[in-house]
């Protein structure tokens, strides 16, 4: 792999935004924006933009993907032509459909889904803008979005990307990093259970490198936490007002 | 994998497995870490340029590599496609249906053409044909026979293995026009210490053990893939469940020294075709 950056990606410790190695771009999430679905969320990592919509626990169509015992979690992740440089072909691709499924699983580890039998809760995820780390931010919309829907869950989850630019390792990737940085670790956080969710490693890393980036995503994610309960206390208040 | 909600295990079985588990043993008497037999033979098919069949326990796996030109990527002018295919024909389990590769097939293939990708193991610049204008692209397509749990594992051995075994029919550049002569064939010039390979942990209650049965691995609570060349990482992948950091560390750590010690082995099966498809 010898892509070139067009400019460098760190210079004097600072990275192409003018952020230091560990500093996470700005975080906004607002809860509750789309009145037909039962929860919804719109977060925004910098220039990352993802709408979440969960419907559910609803009835499965088709229906013989139902299990007895439990719900079934279904999640697209999906990049809206729009949200790219060159306009993206709406067709799902290998890419989403992976993403979907490592989603899916994240969500399903912290969701008690035995308490809807023969149901599905169906997640829908469409980044709207895209600049870097478009799954974790997905995640951590997706995580809102079920909270809004009064779904119980064990834990809030947070999603946090790490990367590499040469021997630094950093955190919340932007568009660029993620095309040319030398590595990118996405990872979803159960803040309280102190659990990774999702994990996934691209690059070629050291043990070390690895250790770090898992402890930096950790640090990260604690004021997101933080973030994500306000996004949603702020919304139960204004139900109670009206 | 998640591709079988119907498969079931009596709660009796479930509950003496995960027994077995907690006092660190198996129903075939293995240890938590520790593989099936494993057999690998490659040159099993006559019409791929590289091929390899790996037996790992009762999970049966086929590689075969093709190369066909191929246009390269605008940032990559010098290096030659690797296109990384698993498929799940139904034949190979009872749960498997015919189709395109699932969501489990592609997050398979997926994994594995990370791995390969960054751990330098094929040499993709030796796959340009002409800079910028042609470039071999190279097929590694894996095929599930018989699935009896560690899917991924399995492929991966297949897959580095069959690549061991390549051959690159040679290109015949005319002007502008290049062909290919599939009878001229030059081996395909691999590093072999940077071979990747993987290895999927599955957490059951809080232990983690690798190299499931289909069995171990449907009542499995948690999968982590952990992909190194003995050195370096180069793809992690997290699968259902969820991990503490500390069993990521210590995932991390018993990798490295596995995939030194099974390195060795797929590099001595490795070497001297069979040429025999006999299971």
């Amino acid at each position: 792999m010898v892509k070139q950056s067009p400019i460098p990606l760190l210079t004097d410790g600072k990275r192409v935004d003018g952020r230091l190695p560990e500093e996470h771009r700005p975080v906004t999430m607002q809860v509750g924006v789309l009145p037909n679905a039962n929860g919804s969320a719109l977060v925004a990592y910098g220039n990352t933009v993802v709408l979440a919509a969960v419907y559910g626990p609803r009835e499965p169509i088709p229906r013989y993907i139902t299990v007895p015992d439990k719900a079934v979690v279904r999640v697209r992740y999906h990049m809206a032509p729009f949200s790219t440089d060159d306009r993206k072909n709406p067709a799902p691709t290998r890419r989403e459909i992976e993403i979907s499924k490592v989603v899916k699983q994240a969500l399903e580890a912290v969701v008690f889904l035995e308490q809807y039998p023969k149901s599905t809760i169906d997640v829908f995820l469409e980044v709207l803008q895209a600049d870097g780390s478009t799954r974790v931010t997905s995640i951590t919309a997706a995580s809102l979005a079920l909270a809004d829907a009064g779904i119980p869950m064990r834990d809030l989850v947070v999603g946090v990307s790490v990367g590499k630019i040469n021997d630094t390792v950093i955190v919340d990737l932007n568009k660029l990093e993620d095309n040319y940085g030398d590595g990118d670790l996405p990872i979803a956080i159960a803040y309280r259970n102190n659990w990774v969710l999702l994990m996934q490693l691209d690059g070629v890393w050291k043990p070390s490198e690895v250790k770090r980036g898992l402890e930096l995503a950790f640090k990260a994610a604690e004021n997101i936490y933080r973030n994500m309960r306000e996004a949603l206390k702020g919304r139960y208040m204004a139900v109670v007002q009206q | 994998m998640s591709s079988y909600p119907f498969e079931i295990i009596p709660s009796l079985r479930r509950d003496t497995l995960r027994r077995m588990i907690s006092e660190g043993k198996r129903p075939d008497d293995r240890q938590l870490i520790s593989m099936r037999d494993l057999t690998i033979r490659v040159g099993v098919i006559k019409t791929a340029d590289g091929s390899a069949l790996v037996n790992l326990g009762n999970t049966k796996v086929i590689a075969g590599i093709k190369f066909e030109l191929g246009k390269p990527f605008e940032d990559t002018p010098n290096e030659g496609n690797l296109i990384v295919n698993l498929e799940t024909p139904p034949l190979a389990a009872p749960t498997f249906e015919p189709g395109p590769p699932d969501e489990n097939a592609i997050e398979i293939a997926r994994v594995i053409d990370r791995a390969l990708r960054h751990s330098n193991y094929i040499p993709l610049r030796d796959l340009t044909i002409i800079p910028g204008k042609s470039v071999y692209t190279m097929w590694v397509d894996i095929y599930v026979l018989n699935h009896d749990g560690n899917l991924i594992d399995s492929s991966m051995l297949a897959a580095v293995s069959a690549i061991a075994n390549a051959q690159v029919p040679r290109a015949i550049i005319d002007g502008e026009n290049v062909k290919l002569d599939k009878s001229t064939k030059i081996p395909l010039n691999i590093n072999p210490q940077n071979m990747p390979l993987t290895v999927t942990y599955y957490k059951i209650d809080k232990y983690l053990i690798v190299d499931p049965t289909l069995e171990e691995e449907v009542m499995s609570d948690g999968r982590f893939t952990v992909a190194s060349d003995g050195e370096n990482i180069v793809a992690l992948q997290k699968g259902e469940g969820y991990f503490t950091p500390e069993e990521i560390d210590s995932m991390i750590n018993n990798t490295l020294s596995i995939v030194k010690d099974l390195k060795v082995k797929v590099l001595e099966m490795v070497k001297t075709p069979t040429g025999s498809l006999l299971f």
